[in-house]
């Protein structure tokens, strides 16, 4: 596919091939790209370096446990117009007035093709996903106070991001492209924080993912340490001075990584390299035998 | 061939319907499978699974059904060594990818054997012999879109090589779980009703409609309290010695239940290899911390959800014999099995979970009793699959009753 419009990635997210494949698939079918993947893995990201690659403009939906699929949409706002209409306020009887339209909606009527993340669509209810079949589907949505109909002017770049906090109805995922965002190994990691962080001393950088790993495939962690904290570590690490010998050793500042006590508790049992109580080898009549 | 695809898929239990295909076709008429078997790979997978847990079951069919197009009949230990001295890999510019579509694995193998026969030399970055670097469909480290690979390291990485990694075998859903994965799917147990207490937080529309218009026009909104889950959880937990190999898993899905704030009600019990006239409240089982099972009974009335966790392994006297219980001060006039189908008539909704995966019920020691309480309870196996059926089983009546 060499067309010019299909997203390369860009220079701030480190996009896998397939990730670029499945990037370009739904753009080419106008299909909505449903994402999942551990958190931390760069899934909101992703639409952002969408945006930025395809030289479009982003709108976010950000879903809470309380959004309904008609917020998306738009508003009628009922009471506003109730209370206009018994102080004699604002022009009551044109009920346009009192409908605002949701961020789906902005997508619709923008003037030019826009990618419309819609971010954690998992977070919402059960039912959220199957009522905005018909929206995803013909892009248009009927405004019922008015009789209008909002038709996409270009069909926007959908993204939906989900946790796999909630399984998400069949006839939904029927109508997605679905992927994945695997772990990133080793080399795409080290990719990763070149981005980022490009002045790194590259010493540091590799014992530092190895580190990092060595952390990650600890059976039984609770909370696995993502790659947004180990960007966060490796800069910690960096203002810190620390010697890279002595990283993979002692494992310095592991309260970025590990987020729960029984995570920590078992990274000291298994390691024994935590220095958590570093006065005590100062205590007198405490030797080390 | 691209029929028999679905078909392999549809027996690897990948539940592909007819409108993905169809999208699959389209993107395929639309050249997005790049000419390639590794696009085809990938595209395919976008298109059809929906889910990471389904990955691995893909990848197994895709393994199957083009398993062939990797490894070619007749190569010789003199064909390999043409291809020892090789050449650097050839990155292909994707606009060079040959867009011939209309491979066919019989016909490369005829080609291959051809040229096998008329080649007698090394060769290599051509587009025609069997070498290294090349265009040609033979060998290695070049590109052909259909190509075969005789020996090297894949470079171009090809799509069953791919398949072949599994690298997402971790995700099968029939594995055992986590406790985030049970928490996940005990949030699926959820009844809905507005007969409980919380907060006003919704518009009651009616309610509204009717006071203002009491009100003679002057605004008057009237809130409801929102729907909350009615469901309510009796979970009873084998402790015995035959679950210690289980204890994680079960351990992970007590942690699960427990965290699960959203049901109404969630009382734990335990018992030991089987149940009698009393139940306990800690895993530990002792007498002091006993409740009598007809006390339970009243206690917890029949629309609790029943889910009994253990590995209905014990020894046949232990659940058909009056006064077969193990422990020595037990006074079971009656035979375990009469208690079990006590509670299965008491409760309207009932699970098994058994920690034991469904395929070995059969075969273990506690055979003849699974067998037995599975004509009692539906059994399900502790996978992320039983979970779910037995989540049905607990929210509609059809699927609970099989006896």
């Amino acid at each position: 596919m060499e067309q010019h419009n299909s997203y390369q990635g860009s220079a701030k997210y480190i996009a896998s091939l397939e990730l670029l494949n499945a990037v370009n698939v739904s753009v080419a079918l106008n299909r909505p790209l449903l994402i999942k993947g551990e958190p931390g893995t760069g899934k909101t990201m992703l639409a952002q370096s969408i945006a930025e690659n395809l030289n479009k403009r982003l709108i976010i939906w950000n879903i809470k446990s309380t959004t309904k699929a008609q917020d998306g949409l738009y508003v009628y706002d009922t009471v506003q117009r109730l209370y206009d209409s018994q102080f004699g306020e604002g022009d009551v009887r044109d009920i346009g007035h009192y409908i605002k339209l949701g961020k789906m909606g902005d997508a619709f009527v923008s003037d030019e093709r826009v990618v419309l993340l819609i971010d954690e669509i998992d977070k919402a209810d059960i039912e959220f996903p199957n009522d905005l079949l018909w929206e995803l589907d013909q892009m248009e949505f009927n405004i019922f106070e008015t009789g209008e109909t909002i038709c996409a002017r270009h069909r926007p770049i959908v993204v939906i991001t989900s946790n796999a906090e909630k399984e998400l109805p069949d006839a939904f995922l029927r109508r997605c492209i679905f992927h994945y965002i695997a772990f990133p190994g080793e080399e795409a990691m080290r990719q990763i924080i070149r981005v980022h962080h490009p002045d790194l001393e590259q010493k540091l950088i590799d014992s530092a993912i190895l580190a990092f790993y060595k952390i990650r495939e600890l059976p039984g962690l609770q909370k696995r340490p993502s790659t947004s904290e180990l960007l966060d570590w490796v800069q910690a690490l960096s203002i810190g001075g620390m010697d890279p010998e002595k990283i993979i050793k002692e494992l310095p500042l592991p309260g970025v990584l590990l987020k729960k006590d029984q995570d920590m508790n078992l990274m000291k049992h298994r390691f024994g390299t935590v220095d958590d109580l570093p006065g005590k080898r100062n205590i007198p009549g405490f030797r080390r035998v | 061939m691209f029929t028999d695809f679905f078909y392999t898929l549809r027996r690897e239990d990948v539940k592909v319907t007819i409108t993905e295909w169809l999208t699959l076709m389209q993107a395929l008429k639309l050249g997005l499978a790049q000419d390639s078997l590794t696009g085809f790979y990938y595209l395919a997978r976008s298109v059809l699974i929906k889910s990471e847990s389904r990955y691995d079951a893909f990848d197994r069919a895709f393994l199957k059904f083009f398993a062939g197009v990797e490894t070619p009949p007749q190569v010789t230990d003199e064909v390999l060594k043409w291809l020892e001295n090789s050449l650097p890999p050839l990155k292909m510019d994707p606009s060079q990818k040959n867009p011939l579509m209309d491979w066919d694995l019989d016909e490369l193998r005829k080609q291959l054997a051809d040229r096998l026969e008329k080649q007698d030399g090394e060769h290599h970055g051509g587009s025609k012999w069997i070498g290294t670097g090349g265009r040609s469909p033979f060998g290695h480290s070049g590109y052909h879109p259909a190509g075969v690979r005789i020996g090297g390291q894949s470079v171009n990485k090809s799509a069953v090589k791919v398949a072949a990694e599994r690298a997402f075998r971790d995700f099968r859903t029939d594995e055992t779980l986590s406790t985030r994965q049970f928490e996940l799917a005990l949030r699926r147990l959820r009844l809905l009703s507005t007969t409980v207490e919380g907060e006003k937080d919704t518009l009651d529309l009616d309610a509204t409609i009717d006071a203002i218009g009491r009100n003679a026009g002057r605004l008057e909104l009237i809130w409801a309290r929102s729907r909350k889950n009615r469901v309510k959880l009796l979970v009873l937990m084998d402790s015995g010695g035959s679950m210690d190999p289980y204890q994680r898993l079960c351990g992970r899905l007590f942690n699960a239940a427990n965290k699960s704030t959203h049901f109404r009600d969630l009382q734990f019990y335990y018992f030991h290899n089987c149940m009698y006239e009393v139940l306990y409240n800690d895993p530990m089982c002792q007498r002091r911390n006993a409740v009598d099972t007809f006390e339970l009974l009243r206690r917890y009335g029949s629309d609790y959800r029943l889910i009994i966790v253990g590995d209905a392994s014990m020894g046949p006297g232990e659940l058909l014999r009056p006064y077969g219980s193990l422990d020595w001060w037990a006074e079971n006039e009656e035979p375990g099995i009469n208690w079990m189908r006590r509670l299965a008539v008491h409760f309207e909704y009932s699970a098994w979970l058994n920690p034991i995966p469904r395929a070995h019920w059969n075969m273990v020691e506690g055979a003849y009793t699974i067998g037995v309480l599975q004509q009692v309870f539906p059994m399900f196996d502790l996978t992320l699959d039983g979970l779910n059926e037995s989540i049905k089983a607990l929210i509609s009546k059809k699927s609970a009753k099989k006896v």
